[in-house]
């Protein structure tokens, strides 16, 4: 059944990648669509059929077949579905499907409509076997597979050198990030001895976290980090996650990945791949909960991103370009969260951006294609009445992002920054800081959402009716590039919009903060995570040792007792966190209602010159290195020398051989004669 | 009460059925090339390959019905055993032989050689291989050998018009002879001092001979026999270096694979080397495992220790690994650079006997089953180069192969990387069982021999990567099309094939052969509590001259 859901979108891949090309759009959009559709469906199906069991904490695995079996290492190609799997499945089918409904249209005649599709559905494979997996190598099989749908979606105009430059771009420093993350699991073997996430009795495996378990937690010092244990493991995994979750300092290649038709962006930059990162730091949460160090490190990246990146989304003119630093913020959300021991909070928050994201993300593609194919801000304006009904659900993305009281961001963001502000294992100072940097990563994140949307859809219009935009040829394709003026878009794209909307607005409600509700209402998404999330008070002294694997109605039990003062404090926070998102979206329709141009400083513009900063030193220094060291010196010289003289030497040795090899038998026979005295005599005088 | 020609008739021919239907179809190959006319002839070769099919249904149902079922059976007053070592082997056998027809078809029709006695011959020596597997009586082993080599002492001559051919199997015959000879030598003498030629035999006298104060007839002195037998063994070692070409043994191979025509190199170069192998295994696992780690002295009377066979497996095929890597840098004739490749392979497989251990074992059996198809792949596009007016044996030939054969290409550079160890290809797996083992004995000098054997591993992807080299980079250098043709077509996808899928799923090959590295007889030596001693030889403790090593249960499954 889990295998089903995997597969079924890789034989719509192959069946694409083979065949697509002699098949009309029609067949192609069915096809592709059918896929994902049946995946969704047995994900669903399976959920609800399951759902007394994972709400239980169980962990059905699925067994295929043993991959490679060497000595003690063993892979299996296995699936576990458990809460934490059964989320992600859900969501990323969910969302896919719309989204592979949604590009049906914004692709429309476009040359290599079969191509986007296969690659899409090839994504879709990927990323199902990086949640499914049930160990870790499995898991990097997906990771791996993500990266190069990736690199292949956003290289996907691959006529154009931006293109192509991003994708390499992208695959280069997800390279980085995967060095780490290799190494990461190499050295959890080396310790735990298996690479299985949890114990299988039926197959006698054991597993790393179970292990994890065992193990007394490291010391919070930065030492630690270099120590070789369990916070080593921790820190290596999260590189991983750094690269593929483009955090700092590696977050630089997803802005450029909006080279890649929208759709993309929306699916795999957004909503899905992107979110790999935090979902496996809250697969291994066992492991992370023993090395506090790495907890803080990830917090501290986390809350740095946020900042850093809605900070630089204030001041970019392409739409899709803010939309891709609010990506790298609201990841770094989410990385707080599980920095603080909240991984429930920050899936949750990967749930409901997932949603608005891609919404968001749809909009702005659907606003691209009205506008015939203008990613600027600066010529866009009042579009509003051109079309409403994108006008309309971007709205609700807007305020869920934003966090506007009672639509989906609100809650899961509201969490986070009460659990950050509470951040029990951390010192107190730190965790007032990081709430801080939350806090005002939220406001900003309002602003720059307001600007936005003012930009976009109020205020004068700033192009012209008549002719195509001048330039417009930053998303090619094979959309005839009529003039007019902007219309909203076809009901194949509309209705993917209305239904995430729907999401934006009403995912939240399934996972309402008890403080907020005093516990009225049951935070649904919580108590299904529980069980496969180790937590932090497992760790706490004092507090009676809980497994992860504890009941829901023990820690039903204990919730009250955990936190006796927290309601009230939390609704402080939420009090706190409603201001200044009412702040931040009055200050943005303030401002940029009067000033729409308003030239941001240039830092911001400029991105804090990371990019030139990593050029200089990074990029540059490799360039000339390679080739005033490496190659003029070493390999000219060394290398070819080396090579040189060994090609030298096989020759002198070769015409010994040749000499040797007379192609006289009676020579022969003397060598071997030869060569058993030899042997005969070193035996018998050793 | 059964006579003895009862028992075999009744019970043991059945343990020799696919060698029985190997010689019924061997046969008929002969009487069928009579009576075909000059232009059908390529009909014996389908009825061979049917008769290879055959043998290999009944060795699975003798596998799945006996062998898979418990203890080893063994007939012919245990001078023939059936386990999974010799199922594994067989199958070896069979599939090479039945690649090697599929690639001769069409390049006999080129040569005008397409005659019935060359797949008679195939047969007959691939009945001798399968005997070589399942033997465990030295005089069986001698024999199965013999029949083995002297259908492929011809089979390289069989070009007659061609001198190449003719003198390559003239060396190849006188050098056969002499080694048979020095291999009959060691047995004689080990026979002389065990007083028995069955295997089992022998491996029990041997530690009551090879003891230091062995004194069987009650000498003032007593006379040292482990110096005879130590003798014995490499005499037997020298034999066995021999047919499997590891250096100093190996002068014959260049020649012999140059001059031959190529479909039987490639059948020699995988067929009569797993055959080798297979005996090789026999003869020192099964049958000399006591001479395998330091033979214990007598400190008390000043009689020094003496080193045994994995010593000098040690240093051979290190030797072999080097020279043979060395000697292909220069070589532009294809032929013969893939003699100095096998030369190389064979030091590597040796690796897996020394190392002694469960992984080196199933390394030993997984690396000559997948050396068999890759280098066999390898022949087969050579093969295919060969059309009218070109043999095709030069590097030059292979020049812009990209543009006139892509299909083909592509499949050569797979059995290219396979056979430098590149994943994700079989060749990997196979070296990484090899290797593995070695390291996982913990001895210093054998983790050494491993890191040589990584390092001349890169050493050759030089001279695989300049094939490829050629066949991308170069520029066309005859305008001469290449087809394949269809047999020639099948044997290498299913190669290919066969090739990545090994690499990516490995493990049910690996189940397979670790079957057959478990076989009860075969000893595992454990280098654990060993490992902090300094290097071989190991310190031998005083009692019996048993090496310290030794691990004296019989082969346990790994998990």
């Amino acid at each position: 059944m889990l295998a089903a859901i995997i597969l079924v979108p890789l034989v719509g891949a192959a069946i694409l990648g083979l065949f697509g090309k002699r098949m009309s759009e029609r067949v192609i959009g069915w096809i592709a669509c059918s896929t994902v559709a049946v995946s969704t469906i047995l994900s669903f199906y399976l959920f609800f059929e399951h759902r007394a069991a994972l709400e239980g904490g169980e962990k059905l695995h699925e067994y295929l077949f043993t991959w490679i079996s060497v000595g003690t290492f063993r892979t299996d190609a296995s699936l576990l579905l458990d809460s934490l799997s059964a989320i992600y499945i859900l969501f990323i089918t969910f969302v896919g499907f719309w989204i592979h409904v949604f590009a049906t249209g914004y692709m429309r005649g476009d040359k290599g409509y079969w191509r986007f599709f296969a690659y899409m559905n090839l994504f879709m494979f990927s990323m199902l076997t990086l949640v499914l997996a049930d160990n870790f190598v499995l898991m990097f099989v997906g990771w791996e597979g993500v990266g190069l749908c990736s690199y292949l979606l956003i290289g996907y105009y691959f006529t154009k050198d931006f293109a192509n430059d991003a994708a390499k771009k992208a695959f280069i420093v997800n390279r980085i990030g995967d060095f780490g993350f290799v190494l990461g699991v190499f050295l959890l073997f080396s310790k735990a001895g298996t690479i299985f996430y949890f114990n299988d009795t039926a197959r006698g495996i054991h597993g790393a976290f179970d292990w994890a378990m065992t193990q007394s937690p490291d010391p919070l010092t930065w030492s630690a980090i270099f120590g070789g244990g369990i916070t080593s493991v921790a820190v290596l995994l999260f590189v991983g996650a750094i690269g593929k979750s483009a955090q700092l300092p590696l977050y630089v290649w997803l802005p450029d990945a909006m080279a890649g038709p929208t759709p993309v962006s929306a699916l795999i930059h957004a909503a899905t791949m992107v979110t790999a990162g935090v979902y496996m730091v809250a697969r291994a949460s066992s492991i992370y909960i023993h090395a506090p160090t790495a907890m803080m490190i990830v917090a501290i990246i986390g809350a740095a991103t946020a900042l850093f990146a809605a900070t630089i989304g204030l001041a970019q003119w392409d739409i899709k370009k803010v939309l891709a630093y609010s990506t790298i913020s609201q990841l770094g959300y989410m990385f707080l969260a599980c920095g603080v021991g909240a991984f429930g909070a920050g899936i949750f928050h990967v749930f409901t951006h997932a949603f608005f994201k891609a919404l968001l993300f749809l909009g702005s593609g659907s606003v691209i294609l009205g506008m015939h194919h203008e990613q600027d801000m600066r010529r866009m304006g009042g579009l509003k009445k051109y079309m409403p009904i994108t006008f309309a659900t971007m709205f609700a993305g807007w305020f869920a992002i934003s966090g506007f009281p009672l639509f989906s961001g609100f809650f899961s963001k509201d969490e986070i920054l009460y659990r950050s502000f509470i951040a029990n294992g951390l010192p107190d100072s730190w965790a007032r800081i990081l709430w801080f940097v939350g806090a005002v990563t939220a406001l900003v994140t309002a602003v720059y959402m307001t600007r936005l949307m003012v930009l976009t859809f109020w205020g004068r219009e700033r192009f012209s009716t008549s002719e195509p935009a001048p330039g417009a040829d930053s998303v090619p394709g094979g959309h005839e590039d009529h003039p007019g003026p902007p219309h909203e878009s076809p009901a194949s794209m509309v209705l993917p919009l209305v239904v995430l909307a729907a999401g934006a607005v009403f995912a939240g409600y399934l996972g309402v903060p008890e403080g907020l509700s005093g516990g009225k209402i049951t935070n649904y998404f919580e108590r299904l995570l529980e069980p496969s999330i180790a937590s932090l008070h497992v760790m706490e002294p004092g507090h009676a040792q809980r497994t992860p694997e504890g009941t829901p109605l023990e820690t039903r039990a204990e919730a009250p007792a955990r936190m006796p003062e927290g309601h009230g404090l939390e609704r402080t926070l939420t009090g706190v966190s409603i201001l200044i998102a009412l702040a931040g979206i009055g200050i943005g329709w303030v401002w940029f209602k009067r000033k729409p141009l308003w030239e941001p400083p240039r830092l911001l513009e400029e991105k804090y010159y990371v990019d030139e900063l990593y050029n200089a030193t990074v990029v540059q220094p490799i360039k000339v290195g390679s080739t005033s060291v490496l190659w003029k010196v070493i390999d000219v010289h060394i290398i070819d020398g080396a090579v040189n003289g060994a090609g030298h030497l096989a020759s002198m040795l070769g015409s010994t051989l040749r000499y040797l090899q007379s192609g006289l038998a009676r020579s022969y026979v003397a060598i071997v004669v030869l060569g058993a005295l030899l042997i005969i005599g070193y035996f018998v005088m050793k | 009460m059964q006579t003895d020609f009862q028992t075999i008739a009744t019970q043991a021919m059945q343990f020799i059925m696919p060698e029985g239907i190997l010689t019924l179809f061997a046969c008929a190959a002969l009487v069928l090339d009579v009576m075909l006319p000059r232009d059908r002839k390529r009909f014996v070769a389908w009825v061979s390959l049917l008769g290879v099919g055959l043998a290999f249904a009944s060795l699975w149902i003798l596998y799945t019905s006996i062998v898979s079922k418990g203890t080893p059976r063994t007939a012919f007053f245990d001078m023939i055993v059936l386990d999974s070592y010799a199922v594994v082997f067989k199958s070896i056998f069979l599939i090479g032989a039945a690649l090697s027809i599929l690639l001769s078809i069409k390049y006999l029709e080129i040569e005008g050689e397409q005659r019935g006695e060359y797949y008679g011959l195939i047969l007959f020596s691939v009945i001798g291989m399968m005997f070589m597997a399942s033997s465990v009586d030295l005089l069986a082993l001698f024999i199965s050998l013999e029949l083995m080599a002297v259908s492929v002492y011809i089979l390289v001559g069989y070009f007659r018009r061609d001198k190449k051919s003719n003198e390559a199997s003239m060396k190849y015959f006188l050098l056969g002879a002499f080694s048979s000879g020095v291999l009959l030598y060691g047995i004689s003498m080990v026979y002389g001092l065990t007083g028995s030629t069955n295997l089992a035999k022998i491996a029990a006298a041997l530690p009551i001979v090879a003891s230091a104060n062995f004194n069987p007839f009650g000498a003032a002195a007593p006379p040292d026999m482990r110096y005879l037998l130590l003798m014995s063994m490499i005499l037997m070692a020298a034999g066995m270096f021999f047919k499997v070409a590891a250096v100093p043994f190996h002068m014959w191979a260049p020649d012999a694979y140059e001059g031959a025509p190529t479909s039987i190199t490639a059948f020699m170069s995988v067929g009569v080397k797993a055959a080798s192998f297979a005996m090789f295994g026999r003869l020192f696992l099964y049958g000399l495992p006591d001479l395998r780690g330091s033979l214990a002295g007598d400190p008390a009377s000043g009689i020094p220790s003496l080193p045994g066979w994995a010593l000098l497996l040690g240093i051979v095929s290190a030797i072999t690994i080097v020279w043979g890597n060395l000697g292909a840098l220069t070589q532009n004739n294809t032929k013969r650079l893939l003699a100095y490749s096998s030369i190389s392979h064979a030091g590597y497989v040796l690796l897996g006997l020394i190392a002694g251990n469960q992984t080196g074992y199933t390394g030993f059996v997984i690396y000559l089953f997948i050396y068999t198809i890759m280098n066999l792949g390898v022949f087969g596009c050579i093969i295919a180069l060969r059309r009218r007016g070109i043999v095709g044996d030069r590097m030059e030939d292979l020049n812009g192969l990209m543009k006139k054969a892509p299909g083909l290409t592509v499949m050569m550079t797979i059995f290219l990387l396979s056979l430098g160890g590149i994943p994700p290809t079989a060749g990997f797996i196979g070296k990484f069982y090899l290797f593995a083992g070695l390291i996982e004995t913990g001895n210093p000098w054998l983790v050494r021999l491993a890191i040589l054997a990584v390092l001349m591993s890169v050493v050759s992807l030089y001279y695989y990567i300049r094939f490829i080299r050629a066949m991308y980079i170069e520029g066309e250098t005859e305008p001469q099309p290449v087809t394949l043709a269809p047999s020639l077509r099948v044997a290498l996808v299913a190669a290919a094939i066969l090739v990545i899928y090994i690499g990516v799923f490995p493990q049910r090959l690996i189940d397979l052969t670790q079957k057959a590295a478990t076989s009860p007889g075969l000893k595992t030596y454990s280098y654990q509590q060993g490992a902090t001693k300094p290097a071989e030889p190991a310190t031998p403790p005083p009692a019996r001259g048993m090496p310290g090593e030794r691990d004296r249960q019989t082969a346990t499954p790994p998990r």
